[in-house]
C-alpha cells in the first residue's frame, strides 16, 4: 500500500510541500521574538544565482552562500531538480498553474509543449551576468528566491496580517508595497495563461541551472521502441521539455510526471539504455545571447553616469547599521527584503528610485515609519550577502570605551517647525527618547517673552552631532507627525568617507 | 418542428404574471426600505463607540495599617513581601477570583542593570503575592516607547512574569478604547482596554530622572496606560500628570528604588547613570510615594509642580512625614 503511494511523483510532491512550508516558516520566524539562532536565510544561501552573481560583483563567496555548492554540484549530477523539488517560487507557480487550469488533455498537451520564447530566461541571465561582471548586482530583481522573499515580506505577510492579524505586533507598512504585491500577483496570475510561465520563460536561476544541467549524469529517458507517441507524457509536464520527443534536458525540472503518466512504461529516470531517445542540446541563439549581454554591459555605464546614492550621497538613503560603503553595498545587496522582515520597528523600507535605478528595492530607513532600535543588530544577522555586516551590540554602540559607535546619519532641527523654537511651546520629546548616554540631544533653558508679555522658561533642543548616531527615534516620536521638526539625513554615516561634514568627529 | 433560430417567448399565465409582479414589487420595496433606513444628513456615520471611565481600583481605607511602608534590603522579593505585609498584606487588596493588572515601567529596550525599567524581581514578587491571594488572573502590561517585544524581553520582565505565573498583555492597535479622564489637559484619550477589564490595578514604577518633568516615578508611570499620540502631553506635562493621577486610582503603588537612574533619564543606557538604593516603597497614596521618592533624585516638592497640583485636587498627601510610616530593613 505504502509502496504504491511512494511513486516518484508523490515523493517529489512531499519534498515540494516540505520545502514550501520550510520557506514560509523560516520567513515567519525572521523576527525578534522567533529568530533565536536559526539560519532563516537558508533559501537565499543555497541559491546558486545569488552566490554566482555576488561572487562576480565582490570576488567573495560570503559565509553561508557556500551552501549553494550543494545545489550546483547536485545539478551537475542530477539535473535541474531544484525547480520543482525545492524552489518555493517554482512550487507556488506550479500550485497556481494547477489551480487555475482545468484543461482537456489535448489543451494541456499543447500548453506544455516547448516554445521558443522559453529561451528568454537565458538572455535575461546573460544581461544580468554581464552587469554583475561589471559590478552591478541586479539578479535580485528576478532571482526567484529574492523575488519571493521580497514579495512575501513586503506584500503577502503584511496583507495576511491585515486580514487576520497575529503575524506582527503592529501592522507593517511598506513604501511601494502595493507595486510589489501587484507584480507578485501578476506573476502568479500568468499561470492562468501558461502554466509555470515564470519558471519556463523568465527565471534567470532556472536558466543558470539549465546551463549547469546541460549534460547531467542521470536524466529522463524515453524508450523509442515502447513509445506509441500518445503524448500523454506532456499532460503534466512542469518544464515544458518535450519528453515525448527529443527531451530538452536543460528545461526538465525532474517532476517525474511523465514517468507516472506513460501508459507503456517507456520513460525512466537514470542512465540511458540501448533504446533511449536522443536529447536536444540547449536551445539558444548565440547572436541573441551576445546581444543581451551587450544590453546589460551598456546599461552599466548608463546607470553609473547618473546621480545615484553611489555617485553622490543622498540625504534620504539611510542604510541599516552595519551596511558597507554604498559602492560595495550595491555590489552585494540582493534586494531580498530579509532585513525588512526582521526590523522590529518597520523602519527598513524598500527604496523606489531614492537610491537610483540600481538601488531599487534596496533597504533604506524611513524614520516617519520606524526608527533604528538602539540595541538591535538583527538586520545584519539575516543579510545573506554581507551587504549589511553582522555587528555585535557592543560594536554598534561603540561600547568598549573610546570606540566610535556606528552612525547611520545625523539628526537636524527644523526650527521653523519645532514647537519650542517656533511656537514657544514645551516639548522636548526628542530629548526624552534619545537613546545615547549622554544624550545626543541637549537643551538650553531660556526665559522667553510670550505674546501677552509674560515670561516663560522654555527648553530649546540642540543636536550634539558627535553623539548622534542617526537612529531617528527623535524623528519618529516628534509630535509634528506629517513632517517631523527633527529629521535624520545620511550625513556623517560611518560607512562613508565622502558623506562627512565635521572635521574632527 | 421549429428551427433553433426560431425561439419564441412563451405566453404568460395569470399565475406567472402575479408571481413576477410580486417579485418585482418586493425588490422595489427592498430598494425603498434601503433608502429609508440608511438616509442620512451626515456624510459620515456617527461612531457609537462607548466612552469608558476608570473604576476606582482602591479598596476601603483602613486606619489600622501604616500608610507608607519603606523597606531597605538586598533581596527584592523579601523587600516586596515585607512592604506589602506592612501596608495590610495582599489579602487587604486582592480578593480571590479577581483579575489583577500590574503596570510596571517596561517602556525601554534596556537591560535590568540600566534601571530604565522596573526591576523584574519586583514584578515577579508582586505576581507571586497576587497568585497567593488567589487572583484569577494576573496580567502585566505597558505601552512601551521602544518596540514592546524587545522592551519586555530585554528588561527581563517577560521572563520574570512567566516564571511567576502571570501573563504579559501587550496592547495592540485594536486594544485601545476611548476613555474620559475628565482632566484639564487630558480629556478623552485612548487607553488599553485591559484597564477596564481588570478588577485591581497595581502600579509598579521605577525611580528615574526625566529632563522635562524632572522625575518619573509613580504618577508619570501611568502614562503607560495611554495610546494615541501621547507625546503631545509633554506640552503640558505637569497638568497631564496630575490629570492621570486623579483619574487612575491604583489599588496600591509599590515603587522600585532598588536601582535609581539619576541622570540621562528616562532612557539611561550607562551604568554610571545608575546608583544602587536597595529600597522599595509601598502605599495606597500615590502622591505620598511620589514625594518620598524625590529624595533619590535630590529634588524637593517645590521643584515638582504636579505634586502640589495633585494634592490640591485631593489625590493624595505630599507631606509623607505626617503619615503613619513604617520603615524597616530586611
Amino acid at each position: 500500500m505504502i509502496g504504491k503511494f511512494l511513486t516518484l511523483r508523490n515523493i517529489r510532491r512531499i519534498y515540494a510541500v516540505f520545502f514550501l512550508l520550510l520557506f514560509v516558516l523560516l520567513l515567519w520566524i525572521t523576527s525578534f521574538r522567533r529568530l533565536k539562532g536559526y539560519d532563516t536565510r537558508l533559501f537565499l544561501e543555497i541559491d546558486p544565482l545569488a552566490a554566482a552573481a555576488s561572487f562576480l560583483t565582490s570576488w567573495t563567496v560570503y559565509k553561508g552562500l557556500i551552501l549553494s555548492l550543494v545545489i550546483i554540484i547536485g545539478t551537475l549530477f542530477l539535473g535541474r531538480f531544484f525547480c520543482s523539488w525545492i524552489c518555493p517560487m517554482g512550487i507556488v507557480n506550479q500550485i497556481a498553474g494547477t489551480v487555475f487550469n482545468k484543461l482537456r488533455a489535448v489543451d494541456a498537451i499543447q500548453l506544455n509543449a516547448y516554445r521558443t520564447f522559453y529561451r528568454l530566461k537565458y538572455y535575461l541571465l546573460a544581461a544580468f551576468v554581464a552587469l554583475a561582471a561589471l559590478g552591478s548586482l541586479q539578479t535580485g530583481l528576478l532571482d526567484p528566491i529574492s523575488f519571493i522573499t521580497r514579495s512575501f515580506t513586503i506584500s503577502v505577510f503584511p496583507a495576511l496580517n491585515h486580514i487576520r492579524g497575529g503575524i506582527y505586533f503592529k501592522q507593517p507598512l511598506f513604501h511601494g508595497g502595493t507595486l510589489l504585491g501587484l507584480i507578485f500577483l501578476g506573476v502568479i496570475f500568468a499561470n492562468r495563461f501558461l502554466p509555470r510561465f515564470w519558471c519556463r520563460a523568465l527565471c534567470p536561476l532556472g536558466a543558470l541551472l539549465g546551463i549547469l544541467s546541460f549534460r547531467p549524469l542521470l536524466r529522463i529517458w524515453r524508450d523509442v521502441d515502447r513509445c506509441t507517441d500518445c503524448k500523454k507524457c506532456l499532460g503534466n509536464c512542469h518544464g515544458g521539455c518535450d519528453p515525448h520527443a527529443a527531451l530538452r534536458v536543460t528545461e526538465c525540472h525532474l517532476c517525474m510526471n511523465c514517468i507516472e503518466d506513460c501508459p507503456e512504461d517507456a520513460i525512466h529516470y537514470g542512465l540511458p539504455d540501448t533504446a533511449s531517445s536522443a536529447h536536444m542540446p540547449l536551445d539558444i541563439s548565440r547572436r541573441r545571447l551576445i546581444e543581451c549581454a551587450l544590453v546589460g554591459a551598456v546599461s552599466f555605464p548608463v546607470m553609473r553616469s547618473t546621480i545615484t546614492s553611489q555617485t553622490s550621497p543622498r540625504y534620504n538613503v539611510i542604510r541599516p547599521p552595519g551596511a558597507v560603503a554604498e559602492d560595495d553595498f550595491l555590489r552585494r545587496c540582493l534586494k531580498c527584503g530579509e532585513c525588512m522582515k526582521v526590523c522590529p520597528t518597520n523602519a527598513i523600507q524598500p527604496a523606489l528610485l531614492d537610491a537610483g535605478f540600481e538601488g531599487i528595492w534596496t533597504p533604506i530607513l524611513i524614520n516617519s515609519i520606524g526608527y533604528c532600535e538602539y540595541n538591535c543588530v538583527l538586520c545584519g544577522r539575516v543579510c545573506p550577502t554581507g551587504a549589511i555586516t553582522s555587528l555585535t551590540v557592543e560594536k554598534k554602540l561603540g561600547k568598549p570605551a573610546k570606540q566610535q559607535p556606528v552612525k547611520i546619519g545625523t539628526a537636524f532641527y527644523d526650527r521653523g517647525r519645532c514647537l519650542p523654537w517656533a511656537m514657544h511651546i514645551d516639548c522636548i520629546v526628542c530629548e526624552e527618547v534619545c537613546p545615547t548616554s549622554p544624550k545626543a540631544i541637549w537643551f538650553e533653558t531660556v526665559a522667553m517673552q510670550m505674546r501677552d508679555g509674560s515670561t516663560k522658561m522654555l527648553k530649546r533642543p540642540y543636536i550634539d552631532a558627535k553623539l548622534c548616531v542617526g537612529c531617528g527615534i527623535c524623528e519618529n516620536k516628534c509630535p509634528i507627525r506629517d513632517r517631523a521638526a527633527v529629521r535624520v539625513t545620511s550625513i556623517g554615516e560611518t560607512r562613508s568617507k565622502m558623506n562627512q561634514m565635521i572635521l574632527k568627529p | 418542428m421549429a428551427s433553433n433560430h426560431d425561439k419564441r417567448e412563451p405566453g404568460i399565465t395569470r399565475r406567472d404574471f402575479l408571481l413576477k409582479a410580486a417579485a418585482t414589487g418586493g425588490l422595489a420595496a427592498a430598494a425603498g426600505g434601503w433608502g429609508y433606513v440608511f438616509y442620512s444628513k451626515e456624510p459620515v456615520r456617527r461612531s457609537d463607540a462607548k466612552i469608558f471611565t476608570f473604576r476606582d481600583y482602591r479598596t476601603e481605607i483602613s486606619a489600622v495599617y501604616p500608610q507608607l511602608a519603606v523597606v531597605h534590603g538586598r533581596n527584592a522579593e523579601k523587600m516586596v513581601f515585607a512592604a506589602i505585609e506592612k501596608i495590610g498584606g495582599i489579602s487587604r487588596f486582592i480578593k480571590p477570583g479577581e483579575k489583577v493588572l500590574i503596570k510596571p515601567n517596561a517602556a525601554w529596550d534596556r537591560q535590568p542593570e540600566q534601571a530604565a525599567n522596573t526591576n523584574p524581581a519586583v514584578v515577579a514578587a508582586v505576581i507571586k503575592l497576587c497568585l497567593e491571594a488567589r487572583a484569577a488572573e494576573v496580567w502585566v502590561t505597558d505601552v512601551s516607547v521602544n518596540d514592546p517585544y524587545r522592551c519586555f524581553v530585554r528588561s527581563g520582565i517577560e521572563d520574570a512574569v512567566k516564571r511567576a505565573g502571570g501573563s504579559i498583555r501587550i496592547a495592540t492597535e485594536n486594544d485601545f478604547v476611548d476613555t474620559d479622564f475628565k482632566g484639564e489637559s487630558l480629556g478623552i484619550w485612548p487607553v488599553s482596554r485591559f484597564y477596564h477589564q481588570a478588577d485591581k490595578l497595581i502600579n509598579l514604577p521605577v525611580v528615574k530622572h526625566h529632563s522635562l518633568s524632572k522625575c518619573t516615578m509613580a504618577m508619570k508611570n501611568l502614562y503607560g496606560s495611554l495610546g494615541g499620540q501621547r507625546n503631545r502631553l509633554h506640552q503640558d506635562i505637569n497638568t497631564s500628570i496630575a490629570d492621570l493621577a486623579s483619574a487612575i486610582r491604583p489599588t496600591f503603588t509599590l515603587m522600585d528604588a532598588t536601582r535609581v537612574l539619576r541622570r540621562n533619564g528616562p532612557t539611561g543606557g550607562n551604568l554610571s547613570d545608575v546608583t544602587i538604593e536597595d529600597t522599595v516603597v509601598a502605599a495606597v497614596d500615590i502622591v505620598a510615594v511620589e514625594s518620598y521618592g524625590l529624595r533619590f533624585l535630590d529634588l524637593k516638592i517645590e521643584d515638582i509642580p504636579f505634586i502640589p497640583m495633585a494634592e490640591k485636587r485631593g489625590t493624595g498627601i505630599s507631606d509623607w512625614r505626617s503619615l503613619n510610616v513604617a520603615e524597616l530593613n530586611v
